[in-house]
């Protein structure tokens, strides 16, 4: 980028910034944590930190074999109809999980599967006397392919929508069956894109903390994450929590390493359903089976929805907002959101305007982009661990929870800013550089006159996704809630550890509503991003 | 002229979206016959017809004195070759071409020769365990003839076959092409943008415009 000897000034200097926030930040944590006296650094091969990392595996490995088998026949039935009434609409609910709070997910599943949910009393009805319980390892495998079937068919459906035009026209002429097509055409590209998927999903699961929590059944159901937690709110126990972080940050940064070996599965949307033609599939038989497909995974995923929007409103939402508790818990969750978001976006625009600048330096370039994905091996489990025994030397943590949560939603939400801003910025430097720059419009004038006009869109879409992460989000908050750090998913939460489930549906409707207009908008304005283009 | 496979469009009428096509006339029997026009003009939705990817919103398509309209794409006396994308990617050769013979690609050794027997046909004997992105551009378009030859039907529909291939290489796909038309005597329907192409290839040329058959007559071999 053109730039004068000032703006590139100002540009290093703001990524350097930039990069000591987080990275100071994370390797304080991770310092507190290896620094940690007593017996941690040798129980972190003990039977129990083993005994988890076994259940944190096999759960993600059961979750992600479930959530890939159901999810691909999705994709192929959707890919065979391209045209379809409604068929845009069934995309956008597989869609709906990605931007939903898992907690709300959660008190969904709980509504359809739970001991009151329709699942059961259907079961009743079939003659059986025990009702299936949903917490344990069913719960949590039930959850995840809730949340991650949608996204590998979604993902999927993406890559069989890529397969060239002719092929369909060849397997038609050549009088190819379903199974020839299965075999010739559909299965080669799954194929390909499986380990990109699976290990997407894996490395979600096994991280995963919010589900496990809710739908766990006690110590014998229980990943790292969760084990985390409660070593440090209910066994108030440092040391089995730093053990267990360490196993954790060995795990993840494992998972890492085999995941980078994979493509990364691409994301972009799939709405342009129409422009294929597929000529099979034109027997009634298998009309009907892509139609049955199609129906049961938009039952699986629509039901708990509907499950949380009935609830909801026979809980008198309108009564509840009205409620002291609501309206404290509400301004708490906002005031947080909306410093998390602008944190990650000053972050995320200081590391994208420093790598533009300092292009041929590699080095600090790809430190910069390696701190935008620090935060998938450093979870916000281990941060607030590490910042825990950092703080508890000078009096009450909680005095210092609203700013941790704010940094830490912050960090999670920065990859999702950098991928959002980064190819924008892009654009915009190659489209406007020059021309800005040979007519001298620099400093305030170029932010109003040339960036801003062009570049807000994005930075909406960047800063109501981190909105919506920032509110949905009980993992930070969870280490640290108190009476006087009350967030939206935290009164959910101990609504239902009360009880008073009534009054937890109720909240979960709103936040579901507030978190997924928040998304919504976000993904309009990025497609408008993308039409410009 | 072979009456037999000549493909005839009897007042045939489509609309996608705003663009309205209304095709009336035969095309001749075991000749070559260049489809030409502008962009837009209804050339590629003309092979489309033929090969069923398209239905009639009204009118009759026949192939030789059969009525194919209503017939699947697999059924019809049909074989293709588009400008890319004939082969699957992540087959080899000998399977893409076994494909036309099997389309579950089960083969007896007399066909698995046929295969063989085809592949040396066209020049690329020895090539059947390549994959499609081993080769050129040109080798891949005469791996897509081979297939269609051991699919031995009588009318071979090819939409600008050699547009993405340079000059040298047209020159000697062209001759490939007149040579296996010359041993199988099929009705040949080549979309083209090439006047030279129509000139060195085609026995006969069919012009469009806006959707419709203005103009049709032999080529001129002067």
């Amino acid at each position: 980028m053109e730039l004068t000897v000032g703006e590139r000034r100002w540009s290093i200097f703001g990524g350097v910034t930039a990069l000591a926030v987080i990275a100071g930040f994370c390797a304080a944590a991770l310092a507190a944590l290896l620094l940690f006296d007593g017996a941690a650094a040798g129980s972190i091969f003990d039977a129990y930190t083993l005994k988890v990392l076994r259940f944190t595996l096999w759960q993600a490995l059961l979750s992600t074999l479930f959530s890939v088998l159901l999810g691909a026949p999705v994709a192929l039935a959707l890919a065979r109809r391209p045209v379809f009434p409604g068929r845009v609409w069934v995309l956008r609910l597989l869609a709906v999980p990605m931007g939903l709070p898992v907690l709300i997910g959660a008190l969904g599943l709980l509504g359809i599967w739970g001991r009151q949910g329709i699942a059961n009393d259907f079961l009743a009805g079939l003659g059986l006397s025990q009702p299936v319980s949903v917490y344990g390892l069913f719960g949590i495998l039930l959850a995840h392919v809730f949340f991650n079937m949608p996204l590998a068919a979604r993902l999927l459906l993406i890559g069989l929508e890529r397969i060239p035009s002719e092929y369909w026209r060849v397997s038609a002429s050549l009088g190819m069956s379903s199974f020839s097509v299965f075999r010739f055409v559909e299965r080669p590209v799954i194929l390909g894109l499986l380990p990109g998927v699976a290990g997407l999903i894996f490395m979600l699961c096994a991280t995963s903390f919010t589900l496990v929590l809710v739908l766990g059944g006690g110590p014998s159901a229980t990943t790292l994450e969760v084990a985390i937690f409660q070593a440090l709110r209910f066994d108030f126990d440092p040391p089995r929590a730093v053990a267990l972080c360490l196993m954790q940050l060995l795990m993840a940064g494992a998972l890492l390493a085999v995941m980078a070996r994979f493509p990364a599965p691409a994301d972009h949307g799939v709405t342009h359903g129409g422009t294929v033609r597929r000529f099979d599939g034109w027997h009634v038989s298998s009309r009907l089976y892509d139609g049955g497909v199609i129906v049961l995974a938009v039952l699986f995923t629509a039901l708990p929805l509907m499950a949380v929007a009935v609830a909801g409103l026979a809980a008198h939402p309108w009564t509840l907002v009205a409620g002291a508790a609501f309206r404290r818990a509400a301004i708490t969750s906002f005031s947080i959101a909306v410093f998390a978001a602008t944190l990650a976006l000053m972050l995320a625009v200081a590391m994208i305007r420093a790598r533009q600048v300092v292009g041929l330096w590699p080095v600090f370039s790809s430190a910069l982009g390696g701190a935008g994905s620090l935060v998938l091996v450093v979870s916000p489990l281990i941060l607030g661990t590490g910042w825990f025994l950092i703080l508890r030397p000078f009096g009450d943590v909680a005095r210092f929870a609203p700013f941790l949560v704010v940094v830490i939603n912050a960090l999670m939400a920065l990859p999702f800013v950098l991928r959002v801003l980064e190819p924008a910025f892009a654009v915009h430097a190659a489209r406007s550089g020059r021309l800005a720059a040979s007519l001298g419009i620099m400093g305030f004038n170029r932010l109003r006159l040339v960036d801003l006009p062009v570049l807000w869109r994005p930075l909406a879409t960047g800063f109501s996704f981190a909105m919506a992460l920032s509110l949905g989000d009980l993992g930070a908050v969870a280490l640290f809630g108190s009476d006087d750090l009350v967030t939206l998913p935290y009164l959910i939460y101990s609504r239902m550890g009360s009880y008073r489930t009534t009054e937890a549906d109720g909240f979960a409707l709103i936040l579901g509503l507030v978190c997924l207009a928040l998304t919504v908008i976000g993904t309009l304005n990025a497609r408008e991003v993308s039409h410009e283009k | 002229m072979k009456s037999d496979t000549a493909i005839t469009l009897s007042n045939v009428r489509l609309a996608l979206g705003s663009a309205r096509f209304s095709f009336d006339g035969t095309l001749p029997g075991g000749q070559i016959t260049a489809v030409v026009g502008p962009s837009g003009s209804g050339k590629s939705t003309l092979l489309n017809l033929v090969a069923g990817f398209e239905k009639p919103d009204a009118g009759r398509i026949l192939i030789g004195a059969e009525d194919v309209t209503a017939w699947h794409p697999s059924q019809r006396p049909v074989s293709l070759v588009f400008q890319d994308n004939n082969l699957f990617a992540h087959l080899d050769l000998a399977s893409n071409v076994g494909l036309g013979i099997s389309p579950s690609l089960r083969l007896s050794a007399s066909e698995k020769v046929a295969v063989d027997e085809a592949l040396q046909r066209v020049g690329l004997e020895g090539f059947g365990k390549r994959l499609p992105a081993t080769l050129s551009g040109g080798e891949r378009q005469r791996a897509a003839f081979a297939r269609a030859l051991v699919r031995r039907k009588p009318v071979l529909l090819l939409d600008e076959p050699f547009a993405a291939l340079d000059p040298e290489l047209r020159v000697a796909m062209r001759a490939l092409l007149k040579e296996l038309h010359a041993e199988t005597g099929n009705t040949v329907l080549i979309v083209t943008h090439d006047p030279d192409e129509v000139q060195r290839t085609a026995d006969h040329v069919l012009t469009l415009r806006h959707g419709e058959i203005v103009a049709t007559g032999a080529v001129d071999w002067s």
